[in-house]
């Protein structure tokens, strides 16, 4: 991140009554960052984007754009251009005359206009379809219009509201490739709304994940997923088998649990960490648990029996009972071997990395203390 | 999926007939008036554009069609107005009572006319008012609003508030907002509003009659000269010229109305 970030976000609360949209908010988004806003639907990410934009004003704290304060600042005067979620294309102009809208303000010479809207359409891959009716353009394609239309006008700060939601899954994979590329090529801070994690993984240089209006983390997507702070974190990016662990040992950088049948384990401890009674939650994605085939060996080993068995093409998910522990595991495997045959009720064995564990606090107040 | 229809050849007799009683009437009414002949009788004696050429020179008649004009546009432009308020409050905001207003302003539609028609008399005369073409006017606004209403509605309820919000985001005033975004966008329906406010009022005739004292619109026109046998030709010129007007309004109206309901709905992505 610059020394000065591009959006600082200071203590921004929002209640609507008694219910808190946002409960004290601190964020810095850098100056060229692509930074996505996940968490379910009702966690205050749209909120918190619209008051970046300026259609909603906080309650409390201060939200400053490029070192302007700028929570008052109505959203006509701000640098900031949205994408939004229905797309919002003009029903009465075309697609030329949609892009040239904000620029029609500026003044600009007819000659300037029309080569700032054509840049645009050609950065998103629309040339030639300006006198397109907005009743005659695909999905994909007004989507396409709403992201020329703002960024023709050089924001400081693109903000996208859900821009992919409504675009059908092979569709919105590569507008995602595409919206990454856009982002680099023309360099300034892209801001995502999403509540699909792996949109957020693929896009971002930083993902804040919210829930009920807080900011649970903010790391960046590889960090985010393998070093989840939370449990819901871990929940809400992917899968994860939790465990609930016997505390052997708190010291000062990590800690040592009992993980019942995967043994002692130990793991780094988060900075302001604190377990309450003695048990802690610890986890491990389904993917770093591997099957062991015929004879093959691994330095740590469990036995199970597959209790389901779910085929998603490219690979399996499976579902393990183990004896000994309280919840089944469930792991994803890919089918070289054969895992897509393995029946419910095979004995099998598989292999795990203790060092794969992370510890999880179970819930943010664990942390903030 | 279509059910598959029996008794088929039934059918097209019964839609042929209804639309025979329907529309029979009406349509000789324009056949009579370019009769050569004071009596409506069959056989048709020939062909005259006479009775038209007469309504010219009645200055009577004159009036009457301008006392309908001012009335009508007077009646087109309160009702829909009104009708702006209420169908946008009824789109774009949630509050108590909601269903309960939207309700109320339909509800003339189901009164009988000339009930409504004698009680806005009473308070009329009760409270000392001159009937004039005002009254008239009042009174035909109660029943235009809901026609203003539902057509208005329609226009509006695909108008996404994003669509402001994106105006105002591209970095446009709210005044701006409303000129470029928000009146091109509802023009279709607020025209179509206007025409088919002023159909119905130019068609008229309880509330006209009841209200309108020494000033008649061409409604009552046409009733007081009803009892004049050798006016009837003239009354029937000129109901054919009403009702080809009304045609044309409404189906202006309807273009109207059809263009814009497809553009709000064209705004939004799904």
């Amino acid at each position: 991140m610059a020394d000065r970030p591009m959006i600082s976000i200071e203590n921004v609360s929002r209640y609507y009554g008694v219910y808190k949209a946002l409960d004290d908010v601190s964020l810095q988004i850098g100056e060229g960052e692509f930074f996505s806003l996940l968490g379910p639907s009702g966690c205050g990410k749209t909120t918190l984007l619209r008051s970046i934009a300026g259609f909603d004003v906080p309650t409390s704290g201060e939200i400053r754009i490029d070192g302007v304060a700028s929570t008052l600042l109505p959203a006509n005067r701000r640098p900031t251009n949205m994408v939004f979620q229905n797309y919002a294309i003009f029903p009465h102009l075309d697609v030329g005359e949609n892009v040239a809208y904000g620029l029609k303000r500026l003044r600009l010479d007819a000659t300037e206009e029309r080569r700032r809207v054509s840049d645009a359409l050609d950065q998103v891959r629309l040339t030639g379809l300006d006198r397109r009716k907005a009743d005659e353009l695909s999905g994909g394609q007004r989507q396409r219009v709403a992201l020329a239309r703002a960024l023709v006008m050089r924001p400081k700060v693109l903000l996208l509201d859900e821009p992919l939601s409504a675009l059908d899954k092979k569709l919105r994979e590569q507008m995602q490739v595409e919206l990454r590329s856009l982002q680099q090529a023309v360099g300034i801070t892209f801001i995502l709304v999403t509540h699909d994690q792996y949109e957020a993984l693929a896009l971002s240089d930083r993902i804040a994940v919210m829930f009920g209006g807080r900011i649970a983390q903010v790391a960046t997507p590889k960090e985010i997923y393998q070093h989840p702070r939370t449990r819901k974190v871990a929940d809400f990016l992917g899968g994860m088998n939790f465990l609930r662990a016997r505390l052997l040992a708190d010291r000062k950088g990590d800690v040592s649990v009992d993980a019942a049948q995967f043994g002692t384990v130990n793991l780094a401890k988060p900075a302001g960490f604190t377990a309450s009674d003695g048990h802690v939650t610890v986890g491990i994605r389904p993917e770093r648990l591997r099957l062991l085939w015929d004879d093959e060996r691994a330095p740590h080993e469990l036995t199970g029996r597959v209790e389901n068995r779910a085929y998603f093409g490219e690979v399996t998910h499976l579902t393990i009972g183990v004896d000994g522990l309280e919840q089944p595991l469930s792991m994803i495997e890919t089918n070289d071997y054969g895992a897509d045959d393995l029946p419910v009720g095979a004995e099998i064995r598989l292999a795990y990395d203790p060092d794969a564990f992370v510890l999880l606090a179970d819930d943010e107040m664990a942390l903030r203390a | 999926m279509l059910q598959r229809i029996r008794f088929l050849p039934f059918l097209p007799v019964y839609v042929a007939i209804y639309f025979l009683f329907l529309y029979l009437p009406i349509l000789l009414l324009p056949v009579l008036s370019f009769n050569d002949a004071a009596t409506t009788t069959f056989p048709l004696a020939g062909f005259t554009t006479k009775w038209y050429a007469s309504l010219w020179g009645n200055s009577v008649l004159l009036q009457a069609a301008r006392n309908s004009l001012i009335v009508g546009v007077c009646v087109s432009l309160l009702s829909t107005i009104l009708g702006i308020c209420a169908a946008r409050a009824i789109t774009r905001y949630r509050f108590r009572g909601q269903r309960a207003a939207g309700g109320l302003i339909m509800a003339p539609l189901f009164l009988p006319e000339i009930i409504v028609a004698v009680s806005l008399l009473m308070i009329a005369l009760q409270f000392g008012l001159q009937l004039s073409l005002v009254t008239v006017i009042l009174g035909q606004v109660v029943f235009c609003i809901p026609y203003s209403m539902s057509v208005l509605v329609s226009g509006f309820e695909g108008f996404d508030r994003s669509l402001e919000e994106a105006s105002y985001d591209l970095g446009e005033t709210a005044f701006g907002t409303f000129r470029r975004v928000t009146l091109p966008v509802v023009a279709p329906a607020i025209v179509s509003s206007l025409l088919v406010t002023f159909t119905i009022s130019l068609d008229e005739f309880i509330l006209a009659f009841f209200l309108s004292g020494t000033e008649p619109t061409l409604p009552v026109y046409i009733w007081g000269q009803l009892r004049f046998a050798a006016k009837l030709p003239g009354v029937l010129a000129l109901g054919s010229l009403m009702i080809l007007a009304s045609v044309v309004l409404l189906t202006v109206a309807e273009v109207l109305r059809r263009r814009a309901e497809r553009r709000t709905q064209a705004a939004l992505a799904h």
